[in-house]
């Protein structure tokens, strides 16, 4: 017989008990994955976002509109390679619940500040001579079975009307953080009609996007585009593209704070199950203990016993929540809107995390029981009635 | 006949929140390698303190206690716990076998201590459990056993590692008449035919019996017969 043997067979000494133990355990470690997984999907803007990038907005809000004719004038900026924009335009596809970003944009300027974004050549260069062509990311495409050629057609909220857009382009992510769930269609195609059905809100962009040669100036380079519009009717504010995405964050920020605390406090829970079942059958083997003592084992021996049998309830329930947590994630991420996180998978930061979590805790959880079963001498062991 | 067991002076008190509780007074005892010894007395006479302390799972408040001529009261924890893994084979009266392991593991509990392969600890476990007449028991759990087998069950655990001393504390006092002959001829086997030095303690003036030699406890003190 082995060691390992004896630590098994106690383990499974109460079944039902370890059973039930096991599964707390997967269960929190599950919660703990899924938590962590949408906390870093919330921030995966962030991450995605790059150095060479700056976004510049209207300084009261990111709802209000710059005017078209600052594009060039930002272009002419020191230090500025290419400048591109968009409009948020929203809208309905499908129905409400089918939420994903629908962008107007310029499609000669898109694809060269946002290298991320592969579209082959020829898609590329049909979208750009069609005026009512899109390009979907591959996500969306596959989510609604959409081919070229396809019409997707979309009911104006902000923009009201029916709007029919021809799908000419599928792009890819270069990336695993790369968005993926985006529609882009024509700029012109919008400001056309609005300039027909609602006079007076035309030659508007949501905000520029706007590609540096030298990411070490971008403060610099912030500072001269604000500049330019300074005490005009569309004051502008620069940022980094990454500081404009945790300025999205920051608005749901205690959100992701209550997750994060959330997440921390079912490691504790996690703690006090096992704990709990630990010190139950510490407690239970007292005179066993002390047999095992009296046979010549020591401290080393009882230590290993007991911090055994707690690592193995906890590795099992480790990795079996580890092992479901695939799955629950796979099923989750389609479950919810496509568009609400665009990359929805589990970190292998969070899988170290958890795992680590999983066998500290189990280490944790025999400190008490091991320190009740050295202390208890081996005529008092005897003499326990539990 | 060279000793094994010298006890000179010894004296054990417990503490009972702050009132002093005397077990043992100033007690002398020397025991021949291969003796067969049985303590008696009335319960709280300190039969089984003094037992404890001759297999090292408790320690003296003073006084000496010399076994195969290492003076145990002086040892550490774990050199105490080493010694009675090689030198002492305990049998409980309620057997304390692990209630998850079978008779065969059970009996190689004591043998995972020490550096014997795999083979030779099967080895020692089937002829422990020969010779206490329980070798077609040995993949039964402790509760598929009856009380006698199960004290056999413990005899055999504290032989297997060839131990110098058995001590026993009250082996047959949980058990039906027959069985508690079928103990108590197995431990007198033991003693006559393998050379263990044995002590028991025991209530039973027919357990006693047995011994080659019989001393007496009372309110701490040696009564020597």
């Amino acid at each position: 017989m082995k060691i390992f043997k004896l630590l098994l067979k106690n383990s499974l000494r109460h079944k039902l008990r370890t059973f039930l133990t096991i599964l707390g355990i997967a269960i929190a470690v599950i919660a703990f994955n899924v938590l962590r997984t949408v906390v870093t999907a919330w921030s995966v803007g962030v991450e995605a976002s790059s150095a060479n990038r700056l976004i510049t907005r209207q300084a009261i809000s990111f709802i209000f509109t710059l005017p078209y004719a600052y594009r060039d004038k930002i272009a002419q900026v020191q230090g500025v390679e290419e400048v591109t924009f968009a409009n948020w335009f929203q809208g309905v596809y499908i129905d409400k619940n089918q939420f994903f970003a629908r962008l107007a944009v310029d499609p000669e300027t898109l694809f060269r500040v946002y290298p991320e974004y592969l579209i082959s050549e020829d898609e590329l260069a049909t979208f750009k001579k069609e005026r009512n062509s899109c390009v979907i990311g591959i996500d969306i495409a596959k989510k609604y079975d959409l081919k070229i050629g396809d019409v997707m057609n979309i009911d104006g909220d902000i923009y009201p009307g029916n709007w029919d857009f021809v799908v000419k382009g599928i792009y890819h992510p270069r990336d695993k953080t790369t968005d993926a769930t985006q529609m882009f269609f024509h700029w012109t195609y919008l400001d056309e009609r609005i300039k027909q059905d609602m006079p007076g809100r035309d030659g508007e962009v949501g905000w520029y996007t706007i590609k540096i040669s030298d990411p070490s100036k971008a403060a610099a380079v912030s500072e001269q585009i604000d500049k330019l519009f300074k005490n005009s009717m569309a004051e502008t504010k620069t940022e980094t593209e990454r500081a404009f995405q945790q300025g999205f964050l920051q608005s749901t920020s205690s959100i992701i704070t209550s997750m994060n605390v959330i997440s921390f406090v079912i490691i504790g829970i996690i703690m006090l199950v096992l704990g709990n079942t630990m010190i139950m059958a510490a407690r239970e083997r007292t005179r066993e203990y002390a047999v095992f003592k009296t046979l010549g084992f020591s401290a080393r021996h009882l230590v290993g016993l007991i911090m055994g049998e707690s690592l193995i309830i906890s590795a099992i329930g480790g990795g079996l929540g580890l092992a479901l947590t695939f799955p629950i994630i796979a099923a989750f991420a389609e479950f919810i809107p496509k568009g609400w996180f665009p990359i929805f998978e589990i970190e292998t930061i969070t899988i170290v995390f958890s795992v680590t979590a999983a066998l500290m805790i189990g280490i944790l959880a025999s400190i008490f029981p091991i320190q009740k079963a050295l202390r208890t001498k081996i005529v008092d062991g005897f003499r326990f009635v539990g | 006949m060279s000793l094994i067991i010298q006890i000179e002076n010894l004296s054990k008190s417990y503490w009972r929140d702050s009132m002093e509780i005397p077990v043992l007074h100033n007690l002398n005892l020397e025991v021949e390698r291969g003796g067969f010894l049985s303590l008696m007395g009335p319960s709280g006479s300190g039969k089984t303190t003094l037992l404890n302390l001759i297999a090292g799972i408790d320690r003296p408040s003073s006084g000496k206690v010399i076994v195969n001529d290492s003076d145990i009261s002086k040892m550490g924890e774990s050199a105490l716990a080493k010694w009675r893994a090689i030198n002492i084979g305990f049998v409980f009266q309620f057997y304390n076998l692990i209630p998850v392991l079978t008779a065969y593991e059970n009996v190689e509990l004591p043998l995972i201590l020490t550096k014997l392969s795999r083979k030779e600890r099967k080895k020692h476990v089937e002829t422990a459990l020969s010779i206490v007449g329980l070798e077609d028991r040995m993949h039964h759990s402790p509760r598929q056993l009856s009380g006698g087998q199960e004290q056999r069950v413990a005899i055999a655990r504290a032989i297997v590692a060839d131990p110098l001393i058995l001590v026993a504390d009250e082996p047959t006092g949980d058990l039906d008449k027959n069985s508690a002959d079928e103990i108590l001829t197995l431990m007198k086997r033991l003693n006559s035919e393998f050379d263990k030095t044995i002590i028991i303690v025991t209530h039973d003036p027919h357990a006693a019996r047995i011994a080659k030699i019989v001393h007496q406890l009372d309110k701490g003190e040696l009564i020597i017969k």
